[in-house]
């Protein structure tokens, strides 16, 4: 890893990276502090101001109940960077590992995971999620799982192509010869080898899933109100369209900047990472 | 290799994928925890178990999962999916047949779209490397990609809907005075109906397609050949739109085959957002429902389509490039 200086160089260099790491780092910071930042319970009904438009008392409006949009919004990143983590998680853990499996072995199991892929990419990610979605119970965890399994494909892909083109060098016959482990080998040789497409992926990941997440939760088959999320506060935005455009334009604007940001991030670090690209621009 | 050997190769190929795509439709409706007669059953307080037992004889689903499968694989054979929960009992594929063309007509319309913007897109973005140009599309391709395209759908319609009235929101075409219309105020009609569902259904593919052509004309202007077409005084017009764009433009026809699924599973949205009878609509509502025969039929035929279109593309990539069919690149 003597090549970090060209990484963090070439990263710095990059505006837009840049920018996406102050987008992730800030919604960090507001997901974290919700308590503190929330001017209001955003649960609270107050059934005196419903629906009001944007004032000094509430920035960002209030909604049919009367509760306080700033509020929600703000708890609203919780749960999107909840489940795009988890989701993320569990998509790269399962990609890797049958990417890692299908790259290292080859033959018959090769074979085998990737006509999995093959098949699951054939389906529509959003089909695959509402026909599980209709046996479960749409809960936040639910919905995590669901996105983190119907999105490994990408990971598998990659981390197989790199175990191909890594297991028949020198330095895994080194490793072999002095007897380690198959499983030594492929965590300890292989892997590490695979882990900067395997970063970048699972970094635009997060913005995916984040999307995923509140398009399901605008349809009503996501994250179920009275938990705010990006996505079910949209759907009230939807029900009172003609008489209040502030609940259809800020969460949307919340989702879009943070997706944005997740992707600058992945796509500098791709950048940064890539030893082709680095040093140009 | 010839090219009708490549096709036949390929589409063997295919066969244990649609094995697989079947399976899976079918195992997803009857792995999950409660089975499709629980709805129907738990919510009528007069079922009795001997009721019970005759609902699920007639559903057939007292027979072992492997019969089921059997009996269920040989009715896809014959467009047979079976009947709806729904209180109609119509047949699936009736329901299916009739949604599929207005969703295939717009994501027609938006896959020529994207192509004919997003392609001259990327290229002049690639060429002019650096640029301002190259700087300020590359930001709008970004954020365009960022947006979640329920949420566009909703701006617009406030906007051209609400605020200023242009445009209808909702529907494929007008509910009133429809049938008094000549036919090409039907047309007209029709038209307005699409614009914004159309523009959604676009964005996103927009910006991935012209991502995508960016970074494979770069890719490719950095190549020898290139270098070597410059050196011998090919004029620079020529090297970009013969030489480079050529070859830049070859994997855009696997990536549009890949791009399918995506853009069906988008119908769901805009569908359901604007009203259009389409199977994006008739997706989201067998899941509301619980409408499983629908919601398995709709998974498998859908899945099928993309297997097809990926065939397609294949056999496109096939026809254009000769490195393929002649087995010089290897399958993965």
């Amino acid at each position: 890893m003597s090549n970090h200086g060209g990484f963090f160089r070439t990263f710095y260099a990059n505006p837009l990276a840049i920018a996406g790491t102050v987008v992730v780092g800030l919604l960090l910071f507001v997901a974290v502090a919700a308590p503190l930042i929330a001017p209001y319970d955003p649960q609270a009904i107050d059934t005196w101001h419903i629906l009001e438009a944007p004032s000094a008392a509430h920035w960002l409006g209030t909604d049919a109940l009367g509760r306080d949009c700033l509020s929600r919004l703000v708890y609203g990143a919780r749960i999107s960077l909840l489940v795009g983590f988890v989701a993320v998680g569990i998509a790269t853990l399962t990609g890797t590992l049958l990417g890692a499996v299908a790259g290292y072995y080859g033959g018959r199991i090769d074979w085998l995971i990737m006509r999995l892929v093959d098949i699951m990419l054939c389906f529509p990610t959003i089909f695959l999620i509402m026909a599980v979605i209709a046996f479960l119970q749409p809960s936040i965890w639910n919905i995590m799982a669901v996105i983190g399994l119907t999105g490994w494909m990408g990971v598998a892909r990659l981390v197989r192509a790199e175990f191909l083109s890594l297991r028949k060098r020198d330095f895994v016959l080194a490793a072999r010869i002095s007897g380690a482990s198959d499983f030594r080998i492929a965590i300890f040789h292989i892997l590490p080898n695979a882990l900067a497409p395997v970063l970048v992926s699972a970094t635009l990941g997060v913005g995916g899933a984040i999307l995923t997440e509140s398009a399901l939760s605008f349809l009503g088959i996501g994250v179920q109100p009275p938990v705010p999320s990006w996505g079910n506060m949209l759907t009230e935005g939807k029900d009172n369209l003609e008489i209040a455009w502030w609940l259809s334009v800020y969460p949307g604007l919340a989702i879009l900047v943070t997706v944005l940001g997740y992707n600058l991030l992945g796509e500098g670090l791709r950048d940064a990472l890539d030893p082709r690209t680095r040093g140009r621009k | 290799m010839n090219i009708f050997l490549y096709f036949i190769k390929r589409l063997l190929g295919l066969v244990p994928t649609f094995i697989g795509i079947t399976l899976i439709s079918f195992l997803v409706m009857h792995l999950a925890p409660g089975e499709p007669m629980s709805i129907q059953a738990d919510f009528n307080p007069k079922m009795t178990p001997e009721m019970r037992q005759r609902l699920r004889a007639q559903y057939g689903l007292d027979k072992p999962l492997y019969i089921q499968y059997l009996k269920w694989i040989k009715g896809l054979a014959a467009l047979d999916l079976g009947k709806s929960f729904a209180p109609d009992r119509r047949p699936v594929w009736d329901k299916i047949r009739e949604r599929l063309p207005v969703t295939l007509l717009i994501n027609f319309i938006s896959l020529l779209i994207v192509l004919l913007i997003a392609v001259p897109l990327g290229v002049s973005a690639a060429v002019r490397q650096g640029s301002i140009y190259d700087h300020v599309t590359t930001i709008l391709v970004f954020i365009a990609y960022a947006a979640p395209a329920f949420w566009i759908a909703l701006l617009l319609m406030l906007y051209f809907g609400v605020e200023l009235g242009w445009l209808p929101i909702s529907g494929v075409h007008s509910l009133m005075g429809y049938e008094q219309m000549s036919w090409w105020q039907k047309v007209i009609d029709w038209c307005k109906h699409l614009v914004l569902p159309v523009f959604v259904s676009s964005v996103g593919g927009l910006a991935g397609l012209s991502r995508y052509t960016r970074s494979s004309m770069l890719e490719v202007m950095r190549q020898d050949f290139i270098t070597t077409a410059r050196a011998k005084g090919v004029p620079e017009h020529e090297v970009i739109y013969r030489h480079a764009l050529r070859n830049a433009l070859l994997p855009l026809i696997t990536i549009l085959g890949l791009s399918l699924p995506g853009m069906i599973g988008g119908s769901v949205i805009f569908e359901s957002i604007f009203a259009i009878p389409g199977v994006g609509q008739l997706m989201w509502s067998s899941v509301m429902a619980r409408d499983y025969p629908v919601l398995m039929g709709n998974l498998v035929i859908v899945a099928l389509l993309t297997l097809l279109g990926n065939l397609m593309a294949d056999m496109g990539y096939a026809v254009a490039d000769p490195r393929i069919r002649s087995g010089v690149q290897s399958d993965e």
